[in-house]
């Protein structure tokens, strides 16, 4: 029971406190690129949760089971990036084959998120914190749902400033830039709270 | 392809650091710009091995532009990149471990790094090997200006030093927002909207520049018809 509730404080620090936009600085190529409208944002976001679940489980299985053992550690980030790179390939062709309904929803962003830092960080901090199977799957999801969180608020503020008429010099990126300063103050309250 | 001269290295380091610099005018690499940048030391550090590892990468990928399959190259490109990043990562670990402690995540993840596969794609792997060297010197060059410019205004107001050595005066509160994340995105908004207002009064001066250019040939070309059909009536009037 405790287990359990360690584990749901894990998550709960992850999608707040340590948000992976807001605090860590993961995934910002995403954040800025598709966030112009909340229904890509959302797109995008469950794209981002479906792969980072899988990939953690993936990830922390080849290091545990194929890097460790053969004491090839330094090798992580090469493995990494390739594991993510074929499961993301692995899930667009199972999707368009057996779920064509998902794959039209979440088809187009799956290639983006190969590139995704968000991705191949979140598999890196499995491994740097020492996470176990079931620790590294539920910090994988939680890190997305935060991720998936932080785009949707910021394409709700997007919509806005979009009708908004900001200094020529300002528009397009600086201004929506500014804005999520904004929003990372506003999430910087989290920090002061610890699990 | 026409021959490689000094002019085009020229027009290549003003395109990494300025028209061109991936960070104020591309956007590229986000994520690295906005979390190593609280201090200028940091930036230098991040700035300077993705130069190393763009160089390197260039040089390869330009190298074997002939020999990887069109279908395939994303991730060739990929293996290659994250292979130099590894051996980066593995060299500052061994000579800078203060570095490696306090740029932590963000060295593995400059494979990611939109920037080195953004030059692979659209530069290394279309020019030969010089060039595309001098391009992911320029390039990187300029990725580690801005880093550097951003991490200089946000470590003088948010810590008050520069490169660690204290340089406001004591009655300096220093304002520690401009060292937290949200200080991040606001002073890169303001850095980026400063590039935008520099490079349209640019475009506006070449723009009344050429208008102008553009009004004295017109005015030449009005003056010499002129000429040509006051001849001809001169011609007429002398037959008559």
């Amino acid at each position: 029971m405790d287990y359990l509730v360690e584990i749901l404080l894990l998550m709960l620090g992850a999608v707040l406190v340590e948000n992976y936009i807001f605090s860590k600085f993961l995934g910002i190529c995403p954040f800025l690129g598709v966030s112009e409208k909340p229904d890509t944002a959302l797109g995008m976001g469950f794209a981002v949760v479906f792969v980072m679940t899988l990939s953690s489980a993936a990830t922390w299985a080849v290091y545990h089971l194929i890097l460790v053992p053969f004491g090839l550690e330094y090798l992580e980030t090469i493995a990494f990036i390739l594991i993510i790179a074929s499961l993301v390939q692995l899930i667009e062709m199972f999707l368009r084959k057996f779920v064509p309904a998902l794959y039209g929803a979440l088809g187009i962003y799956l290639p983006l998120i190969t590139t995704n830092c968000a991705v191949l960080g979140s598999a890196l901090l499995n491994i740097q914190n020492g996470y176990n199977f079931i620790e590294s799957l539920a910090y994988g999801f939680a890190s997305a749902v935060g991720f998936t969180l932080a785009i949707v608020i910021f394409a709700g503020v997007r919509v806005r400033i979009s009708f908004a008429e900001p200094p020529k010099s300002f528009r397009g990126t600086p201004i929506a830039l500014i804005a999520a300063g904004l929003i990372a103050m506003a999430f910087s309250g989290f920090s002061g709270m610890s699990f | 392809m026409s021959k490689y001269t000094v002019k085009n290295v020229g027009e290549q380091f003003l395109d990494g650091l300025f028209y061109k610099n991936p960070v104020l005018m591309q956007l590229l690499g986000m994520c690295a710009t906005l979390a190593v940048t609280t201090s200028v030391t940091n930036a230098l550090g991040m700035g300077l091995s993705t130069t190393a590892v763009l160089i390197c990468s260039n040089i390869f990928i330009s190298l074997l532009r002939k020999f990887i399959p069109k279908q395939i190259r994303i991730a060739s490109y990929i293996v290659i990149i994250s292979g130099f990043v590894t051996a980066i990562q593995l060299l500052i670990k061994a000579y800078l471990p203060d570095l490696d402690k306090s740029l932590g995540l963000f060295i593995p993840l400059i494979v990611v790094n939109c920037i080195i596969l953004a030059r692979a794609e659209s530069f290394a792997s279309k020019n030969p090997v010089l060039p595309s060297a001098v391009d992911g010197l320029a390039m990187g060059l300029g990725f580690t200006f801005a880093l550097s410019l951003l991490a200089s205004v946000r470590e003088i107001i948010g810590s008050g030093t520069f490169c660690g050595i204290q340089i406001m005066p004591d009655f300096f509160e220093p304002a520690i927002i401009f060292i937290l994340p949200s200080g991040a995105f606001l002073t890169l908004g303001f850095l980026i909207a400063l590039m935008n207002k520099i490079m349209n009064s640019i475009k506006e001066k070449d723009k009344k520049k050429s208008l102008e250019t553009k009004a004295a040939e017109k005015e030449a070309e009005l003056a010499a018809e002129e000429e040509i059909t006051v001849s001809t009536e001169a011609e007429v009037k002398e037959e008559i």
